[in-house]
């Protein structure tokens, strides 16, 4: 964008509302929004406790092995519904649904059922990433040529060679958006599912500065999760582009 | 063409024997009603006939990738009840996976065959330089133009050493420049590899041009309407061949018999 005839570099707007938001923080209209300045501050002062290392390293394994759970089980199911016409009519319909259903409603009970632990939480990630990736793969499959399944057949593949060697990289860019997806809704998932347990992770530390009214760590820890977010968004749109290429010459 | 008749219906036995094969697809299409043919080994035979006629149909019949609605085909004395590694296909859109280099794809057959990766490497090694891609191993497909990606197509059928070549429109994708050298490859290929070859072509000069037997087609539900054993002397050369008055007359007279189905 352009004023006049100097460049505004990108991003520049966050730049207004980030000086608006120092301003109306200084103003102390509410305590609810403390300066941004002092926000940042607290984000280097509470990155290096203990306390978050600790929530740190369980969220990320309750998000890592929540999104590998997702994965080898979304992308398999995807794969199976855009092939067989059988499989898609069984399992579409719940697809659907649970991708626009509420879920955080479903949280509680899974934690009756598992406890308040981190099986429930890794369950709740799994619950938030898994429908896209099954869509998505189901997406990328059904845009397969279909030569190229022929080809497969006719070169006598077996099943489990044809959806290893076939089915899965003629998808993959479909997958990988899928996967990208799924992660943004996993992030979701995971600190959704902490601040119901309310013990573990994130989620204690999100129910300690709130009911503290500690409003500058809680800012600072929110920031630190959009910042988490957006770095795995940019990462695996990374990744996308490189797998792009074929998804042009495919047809 | 009496005397190449004669000379050649002698000696070959049928490698490939379509059986009362019929074909009605789902939404109540006939493609194939009760036709047989008998395709004869060491020769390339070619199916041509007016668009939609189910000479791809047919092809894939006998490949086994859809089944036949009735009766049998038969591969070097075997009922075809699917894929098997004595046919390989060419597919009119190449069918390469994109994802992966031209040494892969060619050696693909092989790796589902479960061979070792230096072993196939080293066969789909021999057949990318036969097929004049050598120097194009590491290559992908999307960085090779039309011909040069049926090229490795090719290739890919010849590594599976199979008995029958079923080629489905090869040459449709290619442009004329590249058909013609391709063409003229392919004489030398048949030449050079003892193999059966079905060939699908709606080209008429293409099916003249290589070769030993021609079986046209006629409108859908399919029927054998003539066969045609063009008499052209091989030996010569590519443009030898096409100023041929035998090769002339072939075309002309197969033109003559098909222009009636396309109205």
């Amino acid at each position: 964008m352009y004023i006049g005839k100097f460049r505004l570099p990108i991003m520049s707007s966050l730049l207004i509302w980030a000086a608006l938001w120092e301003i109306a923080g200084r103003t102390g209209a509410s305590f609810i929004i403390p300066p941004l300045s002092r926000i940042f501050a607290r984000i280097i002062e509470i990155v290096p406790t203990p306390a978050f290392g600790d929530a740190l390293w369980i969220t990320g394994k309750a998000f890592i092995l929540g999104n590998i759970i997702a994965i080898c089980i979304g992308v398999p199911l995807g794969v199976l519904m855009g092939r067989s016409v059988i499989a898609d009519r069984i399992f579409l319909p719940w697809v659907n649904m649970f991708l626009s259903s509420p879920l955080s409603a479903l949280v509680p009970v899974i934690m009756v059922i598992f406890g308040a632990g981190q099986t429930t939480i890794v369950l709740t990630v799994v619950l938030f990433a898994i429908w896209i990736v099954v869509l998505d793969a189901r997406a990328g499959v059904r845009n397969i040529t279909p030569s190229l399944v022929e080809m497969a057949r006719s070169f006598g593949a077996n099943r489990f060679q044809a959806f290893s060697k076939i089915f899965v990289w003629a998808a993959l860019p479909e997958i990988l958006a899928g996967v990208r997806l799924g992660m943004i809704r996993a992030v979701k998932g995971v600190v959704i599912g902490q601040l119901l347990v309310s013990i573990v992770g994130f989620g204690r530390l999100f129910e300690i500065y709130s009911s503290r009214f500690l409003m500058e760590h809680f800012w600072a820890l929110l920031f630190v999760l959009f910042a988490f977010a957006f770095a795995i968004n940019e990462a695996l749109a990374w990744l996308e582009r490189r797998f792009e290429y074929f998804a042009a010459s495919r047809n | 063409m009496t005397a190449a008749v004669a000379q050649k219906s002698a000696a070959p036995r049928a490698m490939v024997e379509v059986r009362h094969i019929s074909k009605t697809y789902a939404g109540g299409v006939e493609a194939l009603n009760d036709l047989s043919i008998d395709f004869a080994e060491g020769q390339l035979t070619s199916l041509l006939g007016p668009s939609g006629c189910g000479k791809t149909t047919l092809l894939k019949i006998i490949a086994g990738l859809i089944p036949a609605t009735g009766g049998e085909v038969k591969v070097d004395g075997r009922v075809v009840t699917g894929p098997g590694p004595e046919r390989a296909f060419v597919f009119q859109d190449f069918a390469l996976m994109p994802w992966a280099s031209v040494m892969r794809n060619v050696a693909f057959g092989l790796e589902l065959k479960g061979m070792a990766r230096s072993e196939r490497e080293a066969v789909a090694e021999k057949y990318i330089a036969s097929v004049g891609l050598k120097g194009f191993e590491k290559a992908y497909p999307h960085e090779l133009s039309g011909g040069m990606r049926q090229r490795a197509g090719l290739a890919r059928a010849l590594a599976v050493n199979a008995k029958v070549l079923l080629m489905d429109e090869p040459f449709s994708a290619v442009d004329e420049q590249t058909r013609r050298k391709f063409q003229e490859d392919l004489l030398e290929l048949i030449a050079r590899e003892q193999k059966t070859f079905l060939f699908v072509t709606h080209s008429i000069e293409e099916a003249v041009y290589v070769s030993d037997r021609i079986i046209i087609l006629s409108h859908r539900p399919s029927q054998v309407s003539s066969i045609v054993e063009p008499a052209i002397v091989r030996g010569g050369g590519p443009d030898q061949i096409r100023r041929d008055p035998a090769y002339l007359d072939t075309v002309e007279s197969i033109w003559q018999s098909l222009k009636r189905y396309l109205d």
